[in-house]
């Protein structure tokens, strides 16, 4: 396939990604989306990857998914911290952080 | 259309209808098993890319791994459909909308990029372990090493938030 269609397919995943991020309020969902968003970033790494037969990107692939595993162990810890506070994982009841 | 193709196009649309529904369900295990769903497609994508290693990888660790960590979440929190919270409409709609003006600007800037548009080679073994082994622990052994002191930290923040005072 031509890398285009690599490239207008994470396109699409990504703003799939960045509308989910707006539209949602629960906080888990929104980290799903940012998941989302690494994701798409992974396949043009690897469509670029192929593209210029180097395996560079791949490495590159292999640390976010290290990046992104460690950032969820934190996040998930931090928003059951937060649930157990405020019992919700709405955003908007985060306004509270700042009093 | 020959098999290659056929099969890019099948997987593109599922990633995509899965991505859709992670947004748009309410449910949110609906929306983890939407994503999951996602990541097999990627990784049906990695496949077609000669990335036999990282298909492998991201079905461990993000199907496997991350998403059983956010199913047990929405498990112990009691997550539903009902007490969900949605944004107003008018919100949402501004969401859709800033979001797909993003996509229409990406689309135009890399729609003028200059690359040859020859067919992706379908024969180079860049993508096997061997491979993949080789520039890690030689070119790339000092982020190797710096990510497991980022691993153990991680570790050591996520007992130390998560446990109870």
């Amino acid at each position: 396939m031509p890398i285009q269609y690599y490239i207008f397919l994470s396109l699409a995943l990504f703003s799939i990604g960045v509308m989910g991020t707006m539209m949602r309020r629960n906080a888990i969902i929104i980290f799903m989306c940012i998941e989302l968003m690494l994701n798409a970033v992974n396949l043009l790494m690897v469509a670029f990857s192929n593209y210029w037969e180097n395996s560079n990107a791949q490495i590159f692939v292999f640390f976010i998914m290290v990046v992104a595993a460690a950032e969820v162990a934190v996040g998930l810890a931090i928003i059951t911290l937060v649930y157990r506070k405020v019992n919700s994982v709405d955003i908007n009841i985060l306004n509270r952080l700042k009093n | 259309m020959n098999l290659h193709q056929l099969v890019f196009w099948i997987l593109s649309v599922i990633a995509i209808g899965g991505a859709l529904g992670v947004i748009l369900s309410r449910n949110p295990v609906a929306s983890v098993l939407f994503l999951i769903v996602t990541f097999f497609a990627v990784s049906g994508h990695y496949i077609l890319l000669n990335a036999q290693f990282l298909a492998i990888v991201n079905i461990i660790v993000y199907a496997g791994a991350i998403m059983v960590l956010f199913l047990y979440v929405i498990m112990l929190m009691n997550l539903n459909g009902d007490v969900e919270p949605q944004k107003s409409k008018l919100l949402q709609f501004a969401g859709i909308i800033s979001g797909g003006i993003l996509f229409l600007v990406l689309l135009a800037a890399f729609k003028t990029t200059q690359l040859s548009t020859t067919p992706i080679n379908a024969s180079t073994s860049i993508g096997l372990i061997s491979e993949l082994g080789q520039v890690l622990f030689t070119r790339f052994v000092f982020p190797f090493e710096i990510s497991s002191i980022l691993f153990l930290s991680a570790m050591v923040g996520a007992v130390v938030i998560g446990k109870k005072d």
